[in-house]
């Protein structure tokens, strides 16, 4: 088990360092730091003596490795755009992006999970059909019309939920919370709705064609010839037996849902890190896109390993040992 | 020209294209759509571009079956008085534009580099393969803004704003070739050990030759739906950044622009201004993904 997380987290070394090396291209190669943060005037000693500060006179790899040291203790530098420690900036961002994500994230399990289940056990009735139907919708529908029908619907037209911003939020700490608040709360739904949509139906879809694949197994039958009630056979032998990919995809789209979150964040004007990105890309602020890239990459890295200690849990034929294959 | 198109209907594509009404819809969809941004400057009812020819006096005015609507202007007029029927076509062509050659960018690239790692094989496709790898973890419409933001950051601003449509086309077409690669890597492996490749090394052609004349076209079957597919996504991606303000000029509005421009007169009840363009996007995404989905279906031979 130990040996299995090590080896995974050697498989993500390279990958971590290869991000980092693009993070620290863009900073060193795209626009001039110097000029930037010396504004207009300045004599050619103050120009030299920043350029020693930043060390920027000395060879390539050792400035990569300071910035991949700095990097890893969470220093970025300063936003060109706020001219705040990029550092504070996200810390002060992320608790929006995660709890937005986690509802979204939560919405597309807790409905696309019975939803796939439902349509694989009855795959005739009326109310599949039309689930399906809707599932082809939230496929080709693109995230941010979503957002603005929903906007259109549910605050324009009727009134019932805000449409931008997070409503007032309680401090907890350095975390911001909008659970603890009604309007808080009222401010999530239509974000989480409009965020997790695809991903529910993706999960959705997913789940019924293993259903349908597992259902026509040997052992499902069995479980019936047995006489085992239809409830324990279709969740407790069946639905088991799907998780595996559900995990598997569910652990990509998390990804998935946290890069979409820059299209949400900007439909609902929800002060999170996706937001602080695409303003970023937009005033070309290099050290917060660097920033937000070397943490995209650890989450992404994060869950993969997550989603394989998963399959340990879920899946026990992986629990065997098998000395000559290590990981796979 | 007749025994073509004689070839043509006789063929088994056909067949499979005429028994699916969703695909024969879908096509007619596209067609309108491709045809109405092709033909824009010809059969739109109004020039958005003509400053001359706008009048404020015309803005706001609601589709032509409310009340209040003006024939003239059948899907009503945006705060400026421009036709939005008129817009959403010109917008469609700036759309249905960078999609395709993004997507014609990003299967070059694929499957040059595929061809390269597949038959080379050795360093050269660890490399590239890894790379591939490395960006596959990414979503692809972050790897866009991402490349969107640093050109934008190495350019300076009157340069970025005139050659804003290739920057464009550049983001999107470069975070989509890996899955390309892949596929056609694939298709070279297996391609590489056959014996019309051996006679082609045997007579003493060199690399490229083999790898473009004999491997290339063998390998191309399934690059043509990934192609077909990766349109929609390309249409969908530019409307994303377009509307996140980081994809073409506002000064040639593709539909996304049109969204995001609508977007701010969501509140005050010109809802018609935002709704057209995102359902003539829709329409548009649609009818390609179903048309590619046919393809792969159709061209699939262990699925008949």
């Amino acid at each position: 088990m130990l040996a299995f997380i090590l080896s995974r987290i050697l498989q993500a070394l390279p990958v971590m360092l290869a991000v980092a090396l693009i993070s620290f291209a863009m900073f060193a190669y795209v626009g001039d730091p110097v000029a930037i943060m010396l504004g207009q005037d300045f004599t050619e000693a103050q120009r030299a003596q920043l350029v020693a500060d930043l060390g920027l006179d000395r060879p390539f790899f050792v400035q990569f490795a300071k910035f991949v040291v700095n990097a890893a203790q969470g220093e970025f530098g300063l936003s060109y755009r706020l001219s705040r420690p990029v550092a504070e900036l996200i810390a002060e961002r992320a608790p929006a992006t995660l709890e937005l994500a986690f509802c979204a994230a939560a919405l597309a399990l807790l409905i696309g999970v019975p939803m796939g289940v439902y349509t694989g056990l009855y795959r005739t009735s009326w109310l599949s059909r039309f689930f399906l139907t809707f599932s082809l919708i939230g496929v080709s529908l693109p995230t941010f019309l979503i957002g603005i029908l929903l906007i259109l619907v549910f605050s324009v037209w009727l009134g019932w939920l805000p449409s931008f911003g997070r409503g007032e939020v309680v401090q907890l700490g350095w975390w911001s919370t909008g659970f603890l608040t009604w309007s808080g709360i009222k401010a999530l739904i239509l974000p989480s709705i409009t965020l997790g949509l695809f991903q529910l139906t993706l999960i959705m879809r997913l789940v019924r064609a293993e259903m349908l694949e597992v259902l026509r197994t040997d052992y499902i039958k069995f479980a019936r010839a047995r006489g085992l009630a239809n409830r324990s056979v279709h969740f407790g032998h069946a639905l088991k037996n799907t998780l595996v990919p559900v995990i598997t995809i569910a652990g990509l789209q998390l990804g998935a849902i946290i890069a979409f979150a820059v299209v949400t964040e900007t439909v609902f004007q929800w002060p999170g890190m996706g937001l602080l990105f695409i303003q970023s890309v937009g005033s070309a602020d290099i050290p917060v896109m660097a920033a937000y890239l070397m943490l995209i990459a650890l989450v992404f890295v994060l869950i993969n390993l997550v989603v394989d200690l998963l399959y340990y849990a879920v899946d026990p034929r992986l629990r065997v040992e098998r000395p000559a294959i290590q990981g796979a | 020209m007749a025994a073509v198109l004689r070839r043509v209907f006789d063929s088994d594509l056909w067949w499979s294209f005429r028994r699916s009404p969703v695909t024969v819809l879908s096509a007619m969809v596209a067609l309108v759509c491709v045809g109405g941004a092709l033909l824009a400057p010809w059969i739109a009812p109004h020039d958005p571009f003509d400053l001359a020819s706008l009048n404020l006096m015309d803005a706001f005015k609601p589709p032509v079956w409310s009340e209040g609507g003006d024939a003239t202007y059948p899907l009503g007029t945006d705060d400026q008085g421009r036709d939005v029927l008129s817009a959403i076509m010109y917008g469609a062509r700036i759309s249905l534009l960078v999609g395709v050659a993004a997507v014609v960018f990003s299967t070059l690239l694929g499957v040059t580099i595929g061809l390269v790692a597949g038959y080379l094989g050795g360093l050269a496709d660890a490399v590239l393969m890894r790379i591939a790898d490395i960006q596959l973890t990414f979503p692809s419409i972050l790897v866009a803004l991402l490349v969107d933001g640093v050109v934008r950051a190495a350019l300076p601003r009157e340069v970025h704003d005139q050659i804003a449509l290739l920057v464009v086309i550049f983001a999107i077409g470069i975070s989509n070739w890996p899955q390309i690669a892949r596929t056609v890597r694939g298709s070279t492996l297996v391609e590489r050990n056959k014996e019309y490749v051996l006679a082609a090394r045997v007579i003493g052609l060199s690399r490229t030759r083999i790898m473009a004349t004999h491997v290339l076209p063998n390998v191309l079957g399934p690059v043509l739906v990934i192609a077909t597919l990766n349109l929609g996504f390309a249409i969908l991606a530019e409307a994303t950044l377009s509307f996140l303000g980081v994809g073409v000029p506002p000064t040639r509005p593709s539909l996304g622009t049109l969204i995001r421009i609508g977007n701010d007169f969501l509140f005050s009840g010109e809802w018609w201004i935002t709704i057209f363009p995102g359902v003539a996007l829709i329409a548009m995404v649609l009818s390609v993904n179903l048309l590619g989905d046919w393809l792969r279906d159709a061209l699939n031979p262990k699925l008949r």
